[in-house]
This record gives structure tokens, C-alpha cells and sequence, in this order.
């Protein structure tokens, strides 16, 4: 079973995260960048579903440049190959215009069965962009996935999300997200990171691709930011030391804010 | 005036709080039309509700498959809609399900998607607050329909009569479908959603334990509100994944917040700073969760959690 792999590099949420002043896209000087957490259950998923069913892992990335470090982290763990899509062009791109190049991308692998995903990046929080591929691919997408089955043809999910859990069935190929709970990812052995850096990566340009270079960048989304600004950080309000009343007086405080 | 289609968020022949909040943001826009896609004789049991928050029209796209299958139905519903009567956007609830209807939706109409605006304004631009409400954004869609999926508890809902017009419309036979074969509700019992809450009350490492973890529950109980906890404590095991909030769980902004325990790393702040008010108690004092509260104390929380938890039942009566 030939399996896919959509990773991202993100800013690290333990660092501090900057918009650009200048065209509102992500200072990625002002953060340190990480392989999203949510990628290695992603890449987990897959080197588990592959022991079982055999075929190749092939990681999918669209960045810049530096996503090379997270494409490693993912080779690392296990994964057969990669392919990383890097280009000008795409600064500023939507996650329409992603899903776009993700899509294309996987479309140069042949004999995909399965698109592995995270739910959703720490950065945009967009939660779409596998239903997304999904939908330019043709193809069923079983998202926020706690558990994944293969039999034969037929992939069976348990999507868990603040709606409860669903048992999801659909045919391959698929695309399926997974959530946070579907496994812990392995650690890259000494022996991983070495065989790593031997493992083919093919860097393709948007032109490559054949995707219309008028739909990415700033200029080509579907979608602009008007503005940004850094939110004025929250003051702290009152604050009181607990003599044997603290409790009654966060109630007398929530009664004048009419909370309760 | 340009139609508004508005996703309904129904459970159980129930609309969901959000949907209100939608049919306001919408009428902001122009006319306020709920789209139903759900099981037969799903619209029926909505349509009071949809009348009293504004909707003019209701679209209703009712079929088994609509029920049983994920996500596709919905698109199908909202893509045709699109085509039909031009609306000037459309609005679904930035829930897990919502954006990703949002996004295939767009994708399939060939528009901008606006993803978990917490602002909606006249002319279809949308504020967004972003990672983890440390930024404000202003965002339009450039091309198509805009598509807009709208965070829970963002938009106060205002009741409005609307005539509630029923028209029915076919559920298109669907490409690429997944089945819901079953589902199962989260434990949780009859607390409302996190993300839905008005109210949310979490506990943190200073919980201690997973047993502790009833004083959170009896206080978020007596005020008809959500438990939430942060990754120290569902990391430590005391309480299950689903209820994280932070920057790898859950997004919230309640009107308000109650935080047990918690020191308020940026990884928690970051999934609930955008709360109305803030309320923390915390034995540490130089605790950072203070510099964003709006009302503190320095205690410890297994004393100030249960008596606070005695008055909001006295008053409550």
C-alpha cells in the first residue's frame, strides 16, 4: 500500500509568532521552526499501516527552503522518500492555493492508496486542507482520525471531534487527517537520522507542477488580509490574596459583572 | 437585498447555539437564509428556532444519506444553492465539521474561504484573531462567494422574526462518499460542548489529580457550564484529551473563563485569551495566568473552588 505523507513546517507555539508589518504573511525570522507535532502522528500512522500492508511512504511538502529540516525529521522516522515543492512564487499563498499544490503534488506519485495528514497546523488553524486535497483529488476524506483500519479496499476510521465519535467507512485511495490521539510517534534512531540523509528528495518548482502561478502568492489568493496588528496584551484586572473568603469574593465580582 | 446562506448546526432535531449567532452575522449582510441538510422531518423541528433568530427563508435538503454520509452532503447543498440564488456569502460554524465543509465548498465554487472569523461585518470583510489571540486580523475573499466560517461564542446571537419560508431542494447524489456507519456521543454527559460553553471551568497541574478533578466539574456544573483542562493536566492523565484547551486543543471564548490550577503557559493562553472574562485561582502568585485576569486569587484552589461553588448554588437557589 503506497501511502502519502502531507507534512508542514511550522513556527514553534513556544516561540513568539510575528506577522510581517510589511505584507501580513508570517515572520519566519522571529520564530523557531518546527516539524508540526501533529505531522509526526501523521508519519507514525503511516510506517504503522506500511508494516502491516508493505508499500513506500513518500512525504509531500509545500515550503520554503528551510522545510527541508522537517522533511528530514519525517525521512527520519522512517519514511521511504520525499518530495519537497519549493518556490518563489508560493510566498503568501492561501490554503486554497496550498491545498492546490498539494494536490498536484501527490498527483506525481504513482499508485497512491492513501493521503495521511494531521487534522489541523498549530499556525493557521485552518482544519481544512485535507478535505481540501481531498476534494480536488476526487477522493473520500475521513478526518480527525483516532484510529485507522485497512482491509482490503475498505478503510474504516474512528473520527473523534467535540461532536462525539463517528465510524467512518469509505473506499481507497483516501485521504484521512489524524487527531492527536491516534498514536505516539516514534523517535528517530540514531540509525534513522544517519540513513536519512541518503534518502531521494525531489525539489519541484509550481512550473513543475503545472499549476497556474496566477492562483498562488499574494497577489493570486482568494483571499486577502486587510490588516493585522498585534493585539493589545490583556491588563491584569484586580487580584486578591485568599483570607478564608475567596471564594465569595469571586462570587460577589462574577454578580457585578451580572455572570451570575 | 443579496440572500446570506447560513449553514444550520443542528444535534438531535436541536439548532445549535452557533447557528443563532450565525443567523445574526448574516443578517448584518443582507437576508438571513438557514440551509437544513439533514435526515427527513429534520427541518420541522428547526424551524421555530430559525424564525425567531431571523431567517427569512429556510432551505430545506433533507434525504438518509444526508444524515449518513460526512461532510459531502452538505457541500452538495450549499454548491447547487450557490448557483442558485447568489447569495452574497455564506456561514457555517467554524466547528471541526463546519470547516471543513467551508473549505471543499470552497474549492468546489471556486472562492476565497475565511476561516474562524470572530467579527463579520456589513461588507463581507471578517475580523480574525489569530495565533491564539495574539493577533487581529482584517480579511476579505478576493474571488467567488465569500465563505465564512465563524467561531463559536464570537458573535452575540440577537433574536429577530423571520418568516422562516420553507422551500425544499434536492440533496445531489454524492462522488467520493464516506459513511457514517455509527457514532457514539463523548463522555461528558449533559455538559454543554467546550467550544459552545458560555461558561468553562478548567483545571490544571494544580488539580493534582484525576480524582481532584470533581471540584473542577462541581463548579462548571453549578454554573451550567463546560470543564476544560490544560496539556499539564491531560498530559499528567487526570483528564482526557478532548477537553484540552490550549494551542493543541481547543479554541474557546466563553463570556467566562475559570482557571483552577493553571500557571497559563502560552500554549494555554493561546486557546483561551479571547474570553470575556477571566477569572484564575492560583497558589502562585507570580503565576502569569494573573497578568490576563480579570479578577485573581492568590489561594489555593481546593478552598476558593468549593465555596465559590456553595454561592453560585445559594444564589441560583
Amino acid at each position: 500500500m503506497n501511502i502519502v505523507v502531507l507534512v508542514k513546517q511550522v513556527p514553534d507555539t513556544y516561540s513568539e509568532r510575528k506577522l510581517a508589518d510589511s505584507d501580513h504573511t508570517l515572520d519566519r525570522e522571529s520564530a523557531d521552526a518546527v516539524l508540526d507535532e501533529i505531522n509526526e502522528r501523521a508519519v507514525e500512522e503511516a510506517l504503522q499501516l506500511q508494516a502491516t500492508h508493505g508499500g513506500e511512504v513518500t512525504v509531500v511538502s509545500v515550503g520554503p527552503d528551510r522545510a527541508t529540516d522537517a522533511i528530514r525529521k519525517a525521512l527520519s522516522m522512517g519514511a521511504d522518500k520525499a518530495v519537497h515543492v519549493s518556490d518563489e512564487a508560493l510566498h503568501g499563498t492561501d490554503a486554497i492555493g496550498t491545498a492546490k499544490v498539494l494536490a498536484k503534488a501527490v498527483g506525481t506519485i504513482e499508485g497512491v492508496d492513501l493521503v495521511l495528514a494531521g487534522n489541523e497546523a498549530t499556525d493557521g488553524r485552518v482544519g481544512a486542507v485535507p478535505a481540501m486535497v481531498a476534494e480536488l483529488l476526487g477522493l473520500p476524506a475521513l478526518t480527525h482520525a483516532r484510529k485507522v483500519e485497512v482491509d482490503g479496499s475498505v478503510v474504516k476510521v474512528e473520527r473523534e471531534t467535540d461532536e462525539g465519535v463517528q465510524h467512518l467507512q469509505a473506499n481507497l485511495p483516501a485521504v484521512i487527517s489524524v487527531n492527536e490521539k491516534i498514536n505516539e510517534p516514534r523517535y528517530p534512531s540514531f540509525k534513522g537520522i544517519m540513513a536519512a540523509k541518503k534518502k531521494p528528495v525531489s525539489t519541484l518548482t509550481v512550473a513543475d507542477l503545472g499549476v497556474d502561478a496566477g492562483e498562488l502568492g499574494i497577489a493570486g489568493s482568494w483571499t486577502s488580509v486587510l490588516e493585522s496588528a498585534p493585539k493589545p496584551p490583556r491588563s491584569a484586572g484586580q487580584r486578591v490574596e485568599d483570607e478564608g473568603d475567596g471564594g465569595a469574593k469571586v462570587a460577589e465580582y462574577l454578580v457585578g459583572q451580572k455572570l451570575i | 437585498m443579496a440572500e446570506v446562506l447560513v449553514l444550520v448546526d443542528h444535534v438531535d432535531g436541536e439548532v445549535k447555539k452557533v447557528t443563532h449567532e450565525l443567523l445574526t452575522a448574516a443578517r448584518r449582510i443582507g437576508e438571513a437564509s438557514a440551509v437544513v441538510v439533514g435526515a427527513p422531518g429534520t427541518a420541522a423541528k428547526l424551524k421555530d428556532a430559525l424564525a425567531a433568530h431571523g431567517a427569512a427563508k429556510v432551505y430545506v435538503a433533507e434525504s438518509e444519506d444526508a444524515a449518513s454520509q460526512l461532510v459531502t452532503p452538505e457541500v452538495d447543498v450549499l454548491a447547487a444553492l450557490v448557483g442558485s440564488a447568489s447569495p452574497a456569502a455564506v456561514l457555517v460554524a467554524a466547528s471541526a465539521t463546519g470547516k471543513e465543509i467551508a473549505g471543499r465548498l470552497a474549492i468546489r465554487i471556486g472562492s476565497g474561504v475565511l476561516v474562524d472569523a470572530t467579527e463579520v461585518n456589513a461588507d463581507g470583510t471578517v475580523g480574525q484573531s489569530i495565533f491564539g489571540g495574539a493577533y487581529n486580523v482584517k480579511a476579505q475573499a478576493t474571488k467567488g462567494v465569500p465563505v465564512i466560517s465563524v467561531r463559536p461564542g464570537a458573535v452575540e446571537a440577537e433574536n429577530a422574526e423571520g418568516a422562516a419560508a420553507e422551500e425544499t431542494v434536492a440533496v445531489p447524489a454524492g462522488s467520493a462518499v464516506v459513511t457514517i456507519t455509527s457514532r457514539e456521543p463523548l463522555a461528558g454527559g449533559d455538559r454543554p460542548e467546550l467550544t459552545e460553553a458560555s461558561v468553562v471551568v478548567s483545571g490544571g497541574r494544580g488539580v493534582a489529580s484525576a480524582e481532584n478533578f470533581a471540584v473542577v466539574e462541581a463548579l462548571a456544573d453549578a454554573l451550567g457550564g463546560a470543564v476544560g483542562a490544560s496539556r499539564a493536566a491531560v498530559d499528567s492523565g487526570y483528564y482526557p484529551h478532548q477537553f484540552q484547551v490550549g494551542q493543541t486543543g481547543k479554541t474557546v471564548s466563553p463570556q467566562l473563563y475559570i482557571a483552577l490550577g493553571i500557571s497559563g503557559a502560552i500554549q494555554h493562553r493561546a486557546g483561551m485569551q479571547t474570553s470575556k472574562t477571566i477569572i484564575a485561582v492560583n497558589k502562585d502568585a507570580e503565576a502569569p495566568i494573573f497578568e490576563i485576569a480579570d479578577f485573581g486569587v492568590v489561594g489555593d484552589l481546593f478552598k476558593v473552588a468549593p465555596q465559590l461553588t456553595e454561592e453560585v448554588r445559594k444564589r441560583k437557589g
